[in-house]
């Protein structure tokens, strides 16, 4: 299944070149997402019951980091992005089973997350390319669920 | 009734006291415009929506974007009542101006993104998470009259 995405070339540059850009700092951008998630959807929490989820616990710099290089893996070449995520899919289809409507919520944090860490620099075209990115990347995420 | 704590109000209040209107409410509004270019069906008699760039300096989606913007002001004053607040302009804006109520959420989620993007990290996990509350209670508010 093809999930149809309407990024244009410059969209699918801008989104690789900030993803690059925050690769290094990758456990502070995850976290602070994650973090939000938590706070401002406190039902998206039930899924780590197992962690130790508090701010600045290394479970959650550990786990803000695996998602944040998997997001800019996935930016890297996004044409590829169900090649990419086939591994991915298949955890959180029959592991993690997590809702895909938690997706929404962690992609709607990580937009806040950029736009605290990048301010003027996340533009009305650079957020529209991104949501735009993560929610295909969610949807690719899903594909296997059913 | 919503209820809110002392704390939650401090943050509501301390974010709208030192709000730029003139600058906040225009690029939000362009925002939205941008991001989810379906809502310029509102808009149709705004001028040029033509592209992003057109979007940002169009005064009349600037001065529309200041005008919803101080529409929040009552819900601020009005924390403990904000339905009742908003029942005019619930029928207003389900009778007069047709909106659909699902795009009320698509203009508060732009407002948080630029609100964070001026703010920084000073818009932590707990403000966001407060000024997403009130905003869910505006757009709820604001869809109660629909039928």
């Amino acid at each position: 299944m093809q999930s149809a995405i309407m990024l244009s070339k410059k969209e699918k540059k801008l989104i690789k070149d900030i993803w690059e850009r925050l690769t290094p700092v990758a456990e502070d951008i995850g976290s602070d997402a994650l973090l939000r998630m938590f706070a401002s959807y406190p039902g998206t929490k039930t899924y780590f019951s197992h962690l130790d989820i508090s701010p600045g616990s290394s479970h959650l710099q550990s786990h803000g980091k695996k998602i944040v290089l998997a997001i800019a893996e996935g930016a890297k070449d996004i044409s590829q992005l169900t090649v990419t995520l086939a591994p991915l899919q298949t955890l959180h289809a029959y592991q993690l089973r997590i809702d895909p409507t938690n997706f929404k919520l962690l992609s709607h944090c990580m937009l806040v997350t950029l736009a605290c860490y990048l301010g003027e620099e996340f533009t009305p075209v650079a957020h529209a390319a991104m949501d735009k990115f993560l929610s295909a990347f969610a949807a690719v995420l899903a594909e296997k669920y059913r | 009734m919503v209820e809110w704590t002392e704390q939650e109000r401090s943050i509501i209040n301390n974010i709208f006291s030192n709000l730029d209107y003139d600058d906040i409410g225009p690029k939000a509004l362009a925002r939205c415009l941008i991001v989810y270019p379906w809502t310029q069906r509102y808009f149709a008699s705004f001028g040029n929506l033509y592209n992003a760039d057109a979007i940002k300096t169009n005064p009349n989606i600037a001065a529309h974007g200041t005008k919803v913007l101080h529409g929040l002001d009552r819900a601020v004053k009005n924390l403990d009542n904000i339905k009742a607040t908003y029942a005019e302009l619930s029928v207003l804006h389900s009778e007069k101006l047709h909106v659909d109520p699902d795009n009320f959420k698509l203009l508060a989620d732009c407002l948080t993104i630029v609100i964070a993007a001026k703010l920084g990290n000073a818009f932590n996990p707990e403000v966001q998470a407060t000024f997403q509350k009130f905003l869910a209670v505006v757009v709820s508010a604001l869809g109660r009259q629909y039928h």
